[in-house]
């Protein structure tokens, strides 16, 4: 062995390392039973399930990872962490890889999640609470004016049932609000 | 009076008011009251996981630390406010350095979070705080012959909250109903996930689990689904329509919330319960109270016997 190497992380360390602060097993532990596949009700929605996912984060296919939709596909119901035998949460590994393709921007061109959840983020950043008529442009981004105007019928029949705010609802110490996740994303008018 | 500090989730103010409005009237009746968290914040729900874990904390953490100053244990309705609320808790108590990071931020806010408190669901203070005997004291219209589907969904049951209590079999939901005087129908579902954000994220997917879910009360001759989660309320019940477009099928299974179950059985008027604000009526359950109803305002001609 040479005296002194420099270690590189490897795909599969560098996403356990985006885990670590959830508390789960690591994915080197993973046995490849599948448990997790079995218990998740968007499975069948996945290119890759949640065991294969695993396996080829642990094989280093990065670009294989990154291309698929499965992460994106998890609707966060945490089944697949209640089930598997060995502590690992696969929900997190979920978040960590949507927190790791939209950082490294390299997400599929056709996934409504990323720009779905830019959007929440914004939001709230904003007015502090969340306000459904303003996620609209996901819809469009997702189904363009047919898409939209779907959605739009769908509001209106929960617009007759008061069922939708016209307007955005808003917290009173806003200013404070923005300051403090100012505190933990440091930048200027993040908002 | 057991008093909490009441977390109503961005829905309650619109989407889900009649779960707000049906939750606070059954409390009254029960000796709870709920006192709205001030200037309470979004709770982030799971898109601000996939941005950030540290702004997801922040703004549980907001939340926390002004029900800490009341010194009062949060109650939260919806499932998923439920569970970030109780994560970011379990989270910031058991590690130090995080809590000291929100602590820093919090600052910003004149706040300070110590893990003094307990998050708990709307479901949870029902069964465990007030207790089913309390409920079925109250009950004066029973909801007898009713079918049931308790739909539990996911978050409510998930594997953060570590104190005890049965996620993989849970039957608090089916005996609470029962109090009420409902009939629980077995319901395989019960525990599996609605598509909750999917249906922006991934709608062939999210229309695919309703289905499912639909397709399971269905089979288990439910009458009406009833949930704990304003997120289940709305796919199981605005997206019928895409389902049975989607699938072919017929579907039309109205969805109440647990508390107007409950408000009704105890004799609280419709409107107090926001109910009418449904897109498929729950007919038969409410065909059941008004019979409830006419038979204790009839003259009584005939003594009823008790054994």
């Amino acid at each position: 062995m040479p005296a002194a190497t420099y270690h590189t992380l490897s795909f599969a360390e560098e996403i356990s390392n985006e885990m670590y602060a959830t508390g789960t097993r690591g994915l080197n532990c993973c046995i490849q039973c599948a448990t997790c596949s079995a218990a998740c009700p968007a499975v069948a929605f996945m290119d890759h399930t949640p065991r294969r996912l695993i396996g080829m984060i642990n094989a280093g296919l990065r670009d294989d990872v990154l291309n698929s939709n499965t992460f994106w596909t998890c609707a966060s119901c945490y089944s697949c962490s209640e089930h598997c035998p060995k502590g690992i949460r696969p929900s997190e590994l979920m978040y960590a890889l949507k927190r790791y393709s939209i950082w490294k921007n390299r997400y599929r061109a056709d996934l409504v999640g990323p720009e779905f959840s830019r959007l929440f983020v914004k939001t709230i950043m904003r007015t502090g609470k969340s306000y459904e008529p303003g996620y609209a442009p996901a819809f469009i981004f997702e189904g363009g004016l047919r898409g939209m105007l779907r959605e739009m019928r769908f509001g209106m029949k929960l617009l007759a049932k008061g069922r939708i705010p016209l307007l955005p609802s808003r917290i009173m110490r806003v200013e404070s609000f923005r300051r403090m996740l100012s505190r933990i994303v440091p930048l200027d008018g993040i908002a | 009076m057991k008093r909490y500090a009441y977390f109503p989730g961005c829905s309650a103010e619109t989407v889900s008011a009649s779960y707000h409005l049906s939750a606070v009237e059954a409390g009254t009746r029960l000796g709870v009251e709920f006192e709205e968290i001030e200037d309470w914040n979004c709770c982030g729900a799971t898109p601000y996981t996939n941005i950030d874990e540290l702004l997801a904390h922040a703004l549980c953490a907001r939340n926390l630390a002004i029900a800490e100053r009341e010194h009062l244990d949060v109650v939260a309705p919806c499932s998923a406010c439920f569970k970030n609320l109780y994560h970011t808790n379990a989270c910031l108590r058991a590690e130090p350095d995080l809590a000291d990071h929100m602590n820093y931020a919090l600052e910003a806010d004149a706040l300070r979070f110590d893990g003094t408190i307990a998050v708990r669901h709307l479901i949870h203070v029902f069964v465990e705080d007030v207790g089913l005997e309390a409920v079925r004291r109250k009950v004066t219209h029973p909801l007898t012959g009713v079918r049931v589907a308790p739909y539990y969904g996911c978050q409510l049951v998930r594997p953060d909250r570590h104190d005890g209590y049965d996620a993989a079999a849970p039957r608090y939901f089916e005996d609470l109903l029962a109090a009420t005087g409902a009939t629980p129908v077995d319901y395989p579902y019960r525990l599996r996930c609605c598509g909750a954000s999917l249906m922006i994220a991934n709608r062939p997917a999210a229309l695919a689990m309703v289905r499912d879910l639909l397709r399971s009360a269905v089979q288990a001759q439910a009458d009406v689904i009833a949930t704990t989660c304003p997120l289940c309320q709305l796919n199981l019940e605005a997206y019928q329509g895409d389902v049975n477009r989607e699938f072919g099928t017929e579907y039309r299974v109205p969805v109440l919330y647990f508390t107007q179950l409950m408000g009704l059985a105890m004799g609280i008027g419709r409107k107090k319960l926001g109910i009418g604000r449904e897109l498929i009526p729950p007919t038969k359950v409410l065909e059941c109270v008004a019979r409830k109803a006419a038979a204790a305002e009839a003259p009584k001609t005939a003594e009823v016997s008790h054994p």
